[in-house]
């Protein structure tokens, strides 16, 4: 007979259990990964420069004395390096992504197709308006898009990210204020379940924050709302859906009786993803609202950005709109960029040049792609996902309110008492299930809390594999299996950081030991 | 000397014309690790339930009010090395600061020690 | 699905929203939804109306340059694990980000001479906000002084915040060099100086002194730069003394993108750290004694510190950071310090092929890749005249600043980068010659 696998063994019946303590640092696919200082060299460049002769300097006496003293890698080295990185991360490629209120959903690759063509990417902010005719068109549309899925009078596009939105709206709001005469009303009121940058923007634009109590049906409390109502109120600063994944029905009170109180409605727009198409938020009373491209429009987070944060204006705050914006013209598209004529009223600037093209054309690309019915459906099935989810999950966790949910459900940490587990030991042992935690910990008005947003990315199948995952752990944790959770993950790229030291001994950049 | 409390956690041990205050052991052990303590400058006035200190646990910041009417003498400059001093010893070595003592009458309005141990436990 | 949850219709779980807000049929107005092909057609439609900076001898730059970026930047950052992951709450599965964000966070240290730096803002012009901001924390002080060589868009962004919190802000006229001048409005009510280098006439000045003068007053010196890539051939702002140095990052590793997204350098030194605006990754080990990264120093932050927070900055520039760190470690000090020394000398050859020209007046003395020019009338018609034979000329000062001087309106901004070639440089000075 032949052999052609001498001694080979095939079958997988050896002895199976014990780690492997490797001599190299490095485990199987997920190879060790020093930092570049400790690799790198200092004579080492990957890219190749051509070389132009200098005939003189100027300068002056300012050239650099001081060693620049960063290391440089070849390109494979280059590359090596980020693809080692890349594999410790989780993303919404690899998985679903529960993370409430953060809405990671799938990211189209045409619309990062489009971002790159070189008529969009390759474009300078401040070339000659005649040579950006198609950029100004595409913001322009872009900006039809955003009114008319809002109802909104205009949009200021500039803003960075969410919270610089929030910021764009609350200093429209301040203009609009000081343009009557009411430097005096300062007070803004803020639900007490609201994101940590609503106050820290208010506080940002000098305002001062009241809290606003909540309902124990997880609503805005309208009682405690009207009683902080005042001559001095500035405005509200409202999430709709809120933070608890709750539609707020009285919202058109809310509305009329801030407006009657001569304050303005601000409405965080981060859940906007849950009823674009469905709710125009004009008919609901709002002033202003920022609409995070990355959540509802699908630009992808880049693990922290970059954001983009439209902020959609009332009749009555748009013009205070910053500078700059685009205008169609009678020969075109123009823009506006100096504080007088019909921007006479702008409160300024939010940044410089125009604001994150890169991330408008993702966003239209989108738009285009899902269309005023297909938008509809985003959010329908957003909703009924997280409902299933919900639905799925309530006779094992514990939700955190009674009733229909929109697009993130949430539970509190009821479920878990008596069991040791903790909120974060239970998030901890989602890793090793394959799943990104859900947001823990957050609104802080319930206990414990455990947001889950499944968005419209995933199917029913993909939800019904993490529905099994997250009965098996409630159920674990309730028969005091407490061994998947004590020290979770165990799985992971990294075991559980002490984040204790890092923040009582902080070390930002590395240094030669 | 003499030690009081606050319902918000803070004591305060006076000698003489002066105190020291920090913040309790209760207090220390629900905020977990401390990993900073913002402490006052010396000259500052401070007015009763005005913040003095700001300590700092991984996920949390709390203001430390003053219990009473005071001027800081010295801020407990040790802490900045060492935060972890709160934890491991809140009532002594972990005070935050030492100030005059404007109206020492308002130190009546406090609890003594058997009072908060009282306190302590109907929460 | 919708027996599990026990209803019959979809539209049923939105039944808190009211009544008359329901929307029964699609948005009026909108397209409905186009294929892949069409979407595509229609955006490239859009892309090929605009002049792209690489298919014409390209010089502009007033905060915004036109730099080479090696493929392998733009092939790493669309990595799934990079590009669609979250901002790295859960450290355990965000080591790449995190690892890179320390790497970004050392590296931007180094360049810009400073002790510590943080893990990006959105842009140059809110990191100049934010620091000024900061300087009034830090000082408990109101009165902010800044420099005619600041670019007027982070003037007009930091004035857009100040008002409202009661930040007095005092603005020189432009100023090709003058950034000294700040020091005849400082007073002890002044919390800061805003000085730039380079400025946005492309001057580039020793700031020692004006540090020195600040601090000696109690003020922080607060130092701005709109094109980072100076630092590989001059002296960087940290080693001028300068207290809080911040700036735009856009050159390594991004495009231009019209504007954004653009990557916000922030550093200062050590002893202000817990007084910076944004995210910080921090060294630390896990529970097998392995070196990992979290997020720190988070109590400074809005999800924490709320109303009381340093900023209210959350989602930043996480991807643009990225591709900044993985072009600066290709290059590493080598590669930079040779691309700089190229940005230069192309800047140069071009300042002196534009001086040689009758009627334009070079009006920087000492620059990187970047400087100004006085031309005979104003520089608007004459860049959109050349914009029309296919040349981008730079920017009139007067774009940036529309209130500016009729003098300053003759100004043009001219930036050269290692892009520029002698061809492009000829095409300019020719171009320019038939039309003064």
């Amino acid at each position: 007979m032949a052999m052609n696998n001498i001694g080979r063994p095939t079958s997988i019946d050896g002895n199976v259990g014990e780690v492997v303590q490797t001599t190299s640092g490095s485990k199987g696919l997920l190879q060790k990964t020093e930092l570049i200082f400790e690799y790198g060299s200092k004579d080492t460049t990957g890219v190749d420069i051509e070389d132009v002769t200098t005939g003189n300097s100027r300068l002056g006496n300012l050239a650099r004395k001081e060693e620049i003293n960063l290391p440089g890698l070849s390109e494979p080295e280059a590359v090596r390096h980020y693809v080692r990185l890349s594999q410790r991360n989780y993303a919404i490629d690899l998985g679903l992504f529960p993370l409430g209120s953060c809405t990671m959903k799938h990211n189209p690759r045409l619309n990062e197709a489009m971002a790159r063509l070189p008529g969009f990417s390759d474009i300078h902010p401040l070339q000659p308006v005649s040579t950006v005719q198609g950029a100004l068109e595409l913001m322009h549309e872009l900006a039809h898009w955003l009114t008319t899925l809002t109802g909104m009078k205009s949009v200021a596009l500039s803003p960075k990210a969410g919270a610089h939105g929030e910021l764009c709206g609350m200093l429209s709001i301040r203009a609009a204020l000081d343009a009557r005469g009411q430097q005096h009303r300062k007070r803004v009121l803020v639900p007490k379940s609201a994101h940590g940058t609503n106050p820290a923007t208010a506080a940002q634009c000098g305002f001062e924050v009241d809290e606003v109590a909540q309902t124990h049906d997880g609503r805005v409390d309208l009682e405690d709302f009207k009683s902080k109502l005042g001559d001095d109120v500035a405005g509200c600063m409202i999430t709709n859906p809120n933070t608890c994944g709750l539609f707020e029905p009285q919202i058109k009170e809310i509305a009329d009786l801030i407006h009657s109180a001569g304050g303005y409605f601000y409405c965080d727009g981060a859940n906007f993803n849950a009823i674009v198409g469905k709710v125009r938020p004009a008919d609901l009373g709002v002033d202003a609202m920022h609409i995070n491209l990355h959540k509802t429009f699908s630009t992808p987070h880049g693990g922290g950005g970059p954001g983009s944060g439209p902020t959609v204006l009332s009749e009555a705050l748009a013009p205070f709109a910053p500078v700059p914006y685009v205008v169609k013209t009678s020969n075109g598209f123009d823009l506006i960029e100096n504080e007088t004529g019909e921007a006479a009223q702008a409160f300024g600037r939010m940044v410089a040049f125009h604001g994150q093209m890169g991330m408008y054309v993702r966003a239209l690309s989108y738009m285009l792609s899902h269309g005023n019915d297909g938008l509809k459906q985003v959010a329908e099935d957003a909703v009924l996902n997280a409902n299933y989810i919900l639905a799925s999950l309530k006779d094992v966790m514990s939700p955190a309110f009674d009733g229909y949910c929109m697009h993130e459900a949430l539970f509190d940490d009821h479920f878990l008492e008596g069991t040791g587990v903790t909120t974060l030991d239970f998030a901890k042992a989602m890793i090793d299930e394959g799943y990104h935690p859900m947001t823990m910990y957050f609104p802080l008005v319930v206990h414990g809390a455990m947001l889950i947003e499944p968005t419209e990315t995933e199917s029913k199948a993909t939800l019904d594999t993490f529905i099994a995952s997250m009965r098996a752990l409630a159920v674990a944790a309730k028969s005091n299996d407490k061994s998947r959770f004590d020290n979770a993950p165990h799985l992971a790229p990294s075991k559980r950081l002490d984040e204790t030291q890092a923040a009582r001994k902080p070390v930002l950049k590395w240094a030669a030991e | 000397m003499s030690v009081k409390f606050t319902k918000d956690h803070e004591w305060i041990k006076t000698d003489g014309e002066t105190a020291k205050v920090g913040i309790t052991q209760y207090a220390a052990d629900q905020l977990g690790d401390v990993v900073y303590v913002e402490v006052p400058e010396a000259g500052k006035t401070i007015a009763k339930g005005d913040a003095i200190a700001v300590v700092e646990s991984v996920k949390a910041a709390s203001d430390v009010y003053a219990p009473i009417d005071c001027e800081v003498v010295e801020g407990n400059a040790e802490l900045s090395g060492a935060p972890e001093t709160v934890n491991s010893s809140a009532e002594a070595d972990g005070w935050f600061a030492i100030v005059k003592v404007s109206n020492p009458s308002q130190l009546d309005e406090l609890m003594d020690e058997a009072a908060y141990k009282a306190y302590l436990e109907s929460l | 699905m919708l027996e599990t949850i026990g209803t019959r219709s979809v539209d049923a779980l939105f039944g808190d929203v009211p009544e008359f807000a329901r929307l029964n049929a699609p948005i009026d107005g909108l397209s409905s939804a186009m294929s892949e092909l069409a979407v595509s057609r229609k955006l490239s439609n859009m892309a090929a109306k605009n002049t792209n900076a690489g298919s014409v001898p390209f010089f502009c730059g007033a905060g915004a340059y036109k730099h080479h970026v090696p493929a392998s930047v733009d092939h790493i950052i669309q990595r799934s694990e990079f590009l669609t992951s979250y901002t790295p709450y859960q450290p355990e599965i965000a080591q790449g980000t995190l690892q890179s964000l320390f790497e970004f966070q050392t590296q931007v240290a180094r360049l810009l001479g400073c002790e510590v730096a943080n893990a990006s803002m959105y842009d140059g012009s809110t990191a100049c906000a934010e620091a000024i901001v900061m300087a009034c924390r830090v000082t408990k002080r109101k009165k902010v002084i800044f420099s005619g060589g600041i670019h007027p868009h982070y003037a007009a962004v930091t004035h857009s915040l100040a008002d409202n919190i009661g930040i007095e802000m005092v603005v020189l006229p432009a100023c090709v060099d003058g950034e000294a001048e700040v020091l005849k409005h400082l007073d002890k009510e002044t919390a800061a100086v805003v000085v730039s280098c380079p400025n946005v006439f492309g001057t580039i000045t020793d700031l020692s002194d004006i540090a020195k003068a600040a601090q000696e007053n109690g003020a922080l010196a607060i130092g701005v730069f709109t094109e980072v890539m100076a630092f590989g051939a001059i002296e960087p702002l940290g080693a001028m003394g300068i207290d809080i140095v911040v700036g735009e990052g856009q050159s390594i590793g991004n495009a231009l993108n019209f504007g954004g997204p653009y990557v916000g350098l922030f550093a200062c030194k050590e002893k202000y750290m817990r007084q910076m605006p944004g995210r910080l990754a921090g060294q630390t080990v896990d529970l097998d004694g392995n070196r990992g990264f979290v997020l720190t120093l988070s109590t400074r932050e809005q999800h924490i510190r709320r109303e009381k927070a340093t900023s209210n900055i959350c989602t930043n520039s996480g991807l643009c950071a990225l591709a900044f760190t993985i072009h600066l470690s290709l290059l590493g000090q080598k590669g930079l310090s040779k691309l700089a020394s190229v940005n230069h000398a192309r800047a140069c050859q071009t300042y002196d092929t534009l001086s040689a020209i009758d009627g334009v007046k070079p009006l920087t003395q000492t620059f990187f890749n970047e400087f100004a020019v006085a031309l005979p009338k104003p520089a608007a018609p004459i860049v959109d005249e050349l914009a029309k034979q296919g040349i981008l000329a730079g920017v009139p000062y007067s774009r940036i600043n529309p209130e500016c001087s009729d003098e300053m309106k003759n100004v043009l901004l001219v930036a050269a980068t290692e892009t520029v070639t002698d061809d492009d440089i000829a095409a300019l000075a020719n171009a320019l010659k038939g039309v003064l």
